[in-house]
């Protein structure tokens, strides 16, 4: 996959994260994170499991408040009315969380139906479309049960467009993939990031994705961010957290 | 237990606020109502049958040895509307759409189908919440009105059944009709109402705080049902000394 040429006029927001700390139950999670990203950038945060990126991820849309530290949007902080008002931001979950309860169309027109934005017909019009975009034109009556893993992630990315959002987060988009799938929805980030330049943050613990689809990546272990770059300088980069996430292979261990 | 009650009442006070936008729930608040009443009517039916018919069963041939087995229609009246019914079938209720309430909202929140709604703006009070509370307030009045009649039904049939007590349908209803009054009948749908609500919220809560997976979901349920129960029965006793 190449690293996406953005195009079109650029409706991506800029993101700023500075100290952002948070704990549970005493134990730290966060531990002052800092980075920022620019419009239209599709930053990558790797990181092994455990070590904070989903997170982090829910701070940025707005589902955890923090202990200390802002999130800045445009310069101004998330959770201020303006933000709310003004930007609006979507989130694919690992798991797709679409609603069981609903067909593939509704839950991609759940946003405009519930807030009554369009017509029932304009609403189904802009559902055929969007799913025709994440390759599953006339599934619209298809119930999320009947659908495969890499299918129901692409229903989440089409119910994410749907709200025509300037910043999308998605959390862990190919895990529980196939290799195929997997490269399916790389391409997917790819492919809208070049089309309506948004901003993206992937975060991801596949390799493979991140360097295929990042203009930079930080690397977080620990609820701190390690090392953070274009993918060729992370790649490069001699520090041992850093080198042992990016090396662990199987060929590499002896069982 | 006062964190939950504190946060039974923000439920609450959350959900009347969302009570002006109802309209644009309309279609969910129908499905939902039309699933509460499909899955409870029938069994309502069947339990308020043989609870009026037991109650007829036991206290016909005590009212019969003492030359007063037409009184049993009042009897039997009374203890349906104003108790038996409002209870028992809240209870059920609890038992029956309680739990899938929170089975349903639980499963939402531990599969992050929840904080999806909130990544759209979505306010799952307004989404979640508000539809089922207005239809189970209204469903489970109507469900204790079917069963106080098919209670009244049970006992009538058993009084006139049973050759210890003997005493015809007119002769029933007659005395029934004497006794009963409609505000002890709108004393027991008083009743059911704020039971509904407990349910409703109760339910609604439970699922809502789920966390831990899918042995998450069956603790939510669990305590959800128990609440329930605890709180009619609480509940009755201070209405019924209210109401009295």
């Amino acid at each position: 996959m190449n690293a996406p040429t953005k195009t079109n006029e650029c409706r991506g927001v800029s993101l700023k994260v500075q100290n952002l700390r948070k704990s549970y139950n005493g134990i730290e999670v966060l531990k002052g994170i800092d980075f920022d990203v620019s419009p239209g950038e599709v930053f990558v945060i790797m990181g092994p499991s455990g070590s904070g990126k989903s997170v982090m991820l829910r701070h940025l849309i707005g589902l955890e408040q923090p202990d200390t530290g802002e999130i800045l949007i445009d310069g101004k902080p998330i959770h201020s009315p303006e933000v709310m008002d003004q930007y609006r931001m979507a989130m694919v979950f690992q798991s797709g969380a679409l609603l069981n309860s609903l067909t593939v169309g509704e839950n991609v027109g759940l946003y405009l139906t519930e807030h009554q934005l369009k017509s029932p017909q304009e609403i189904a019009k802009i559902v055929a479309e969007k799913l025709e975009v994440v390759g599953l034109k006339g599934k619209q009556e298809v119930m999320p049960a009947d659908l495969s893993g890499g299918m129901k992630k692409r229903v989440a990315i089409a119910r994410a467009l749907i709200i025509e959002p300037q910043l999308i987060l998605y959390d862990e988009p190919t895990s529980e993939l196939d290799p195929m799938s997997a490269v399916v929805i790389g391409r997917e980030i790819a492919k809208l990031n070049r089309e309506i330049c948004v901003t993206s943050i992937v975060v991801t613990h596949d390799r493979d994705l991140a360097f295929g689809v990042a203009d930079r990546i930080a690397v977080i272990n620990e609820g701190r961010i390690i090392a953070v770059g274009k993918p060729d300088d992370v790649k490069k980069d001699q520090s041992q957290a850093v080198q042992n996430f990016l090396n662990a292979d199987f060929k590499n261990t002896i069982y | 237990m006062f964190q939950n009650l504190g946060e039974l009442t923000l439920l609450f006070w959350r959900t009347l606020r969302e009570l002006p936008a109802c309209w644009r729930q309309r279609l969910k608040i129908l499905d939902q109502f039309f699933e509460i009443g499909n899955a409870s009517l029938l069994m309502v039916c069947i339990l308020s049958f043989f609870i009026g018919g037991v109650i007829a069963l036991l206290t016909g041939p005590v009212l019969a040895e003492r030359g007063v087995a037409t009184s049993i229609g009042g009897l039997v009246g009374i203890a349906i509307c104003k108790e038996l019914s409002p209870v028992m079938m809240s209870i059920l209720i609890a038992g029956r759409i309680g739990s899938a309430m929170t089975a349903e909202i639980g499963s939402m929140r531990v599969y992050q189908e929840i904080d999806a709604l909130r990544t759209m703006n979505i306010n799952p009070i307004h989404y979640l919440v508000l539809p089922r509370m207005i239809a189970i307030t209204v469903a489970v009045p109507l469900l204790i009105t079917f069963s106080v009649l098919v209670g009244w039904g049970g006992g009538a049939l058993v009084a006139a059944g049973n050759p210890k007590i003997n005493v015809s349908f007119p002769a029933f209803f007659e005395n029934l009709r004497l006794v009963v009054h409609v505000s002890d009948v709108v004393t027991g749908l008083l009743k059911s109402l704020v039971f509904a609500i407990v349910i409703g919220l109760v339910a609604c809560h439970q699922g809502l705080v789920t966390i831990g997976g899918p042995r998450g979901i069956g603790r939510s349920v669990t305590k959800s049902v128990v609440n329930c129960i605890v709180l009619i029965v609480i509940l009755d006793y201070f209405l019924t000394r209210i109401l009295l």
